[in-house]
């Protein structure tokens, strides 16, 4: 069961992770606080991807590249949460069921 | 018999699944960041198992100390009942397994159906790892010279994110006196000085 890691194991863990990403946006989806957390959790697979490729290639693009998903991941969440403070302050609420004033 | 770093690959796999699956099943959302940091931390043991320690420590750096403390900070500041959040956890559960157990089965078929082993994973590295260099010294000399112009764009990114944070979050109080600089300066002799002859014994 337990054999020696190669890539394919690195890929695999990282497919679990980005899945329960997945699956935690669907059964959390009131919450807009765990939405972003599952969204960080998919980022972090989609690392881990890149950096197993790139030590397994020899290649460090990967790992340049994973360095720019940082980037704009933690760019992505301070935006985020500045909407989420933004939107409590004036509904007094942080469901995702709320965000009904544009009727959109 | 197992390799030691494998063993440690598999300890760093099953704490980073099971405390990711904590994320998303927690009751108390507080658990769920300390859960997210366990999370990073051992995907930034991961990444150390795999040679890249610039990334694994930058994560540590980011993710910990930069992305769970400002989840926190959100989660302490806004004053909400969470459990009202967790009301429907039963009724999307059905459709977010059937998706989840499609996606991870499509994802953990392509990534064990033998393309990325053995002799069929050869690549035309565009930056190969030179040898004999340190990981940090390696990142270094292709980040500011290949891609320092994406380098900066990433700099940019980050100004902006900063700006708008501080746009969408800044509010006007009423009640709090601050200097008015245009003002002060805008004052003139006719509108602060009043002369006013006092007759003796009356005073004003």
């Amino acid at each position: 069961m337990l054999a020696t890691v190669g890539l394919t194991h690195y890929l695999v863990v990282a497919a679990i992770l980005f899945t329960i990403g997945v699956l935690g946006i669907f059964i959390n989806r009131k919450n807009i606080i765990l939405v972003l957390m599952c969204i960080e959790m998919m980022l972090l697979a989609v690392n881990i991807n890149m950096v197993s490729f790139s030590a397994f290639l020899q290649d460090l693009a990967g790992q340049i590249f994973t360095f720019f998903i940082l980037t704009v991941a933690a760019a992505e969440v301070a935006i985020g949460l500045a909407i989420v403070t933004v939107f409590f302050r004036n509904r007094g609420s942080i469901e995702v069921d709320d965000t009904n004033m544009m009727k959109g | 018999m197992l390799a030691f770093a494998d063993l440690v690959f598999y300890m760093f796999a099953g704490l980073l699944l099971t405390s990711a699956l904590g994320v998303i099943l927690a009751k108390n959302p507080m658990h769920c960041v300390l859960l997210l940091i366990l999370t990073f931390f051992n995907a930034a043991g991961l990444f150390i198992l795999l040679g890249a320690e610039f990334i694994g420590l930058l994560l540590v750096m980011v993710y910990v100390g930069a992305i769970a403390v400002m989840f926190l900070f959100v989660l302490m500041t806004i004053d909400i009942d969470f459990s009202v959040l967790k009301e429907g956890f039963a009724s999307y559960l059905p459709s977010g397994l059937i998706v989840g157990a499609v996606l991870m089965a499509e994802l953990v078929v392509a990534a064990s159906a033998g393309i990325f082993s053995g002799a069929r994973l050869t690549s035309l590295p565009a930056m190969p790892t030179p040898e004999g260099v340190e990981n940090i010294r390696a990142l270094g000399q292709v980040l500011f010279t290949h891609y320092l112009f994406p380098f900066q764009m990433a700099s940019l990114i980050l100004l902006v994110a900063m700006i708008g944070a501080i746009v969408l979050t800044h509010r006007k109080r009423d009640g709090v006196r601050r200097q008015n600089i245009a003002e002060q300066i805008g004052r003139t002799r006719e509108d602060s000085i009043r002369v006013v002859k006092v007759k003796p014994g009356q005073g004003i």
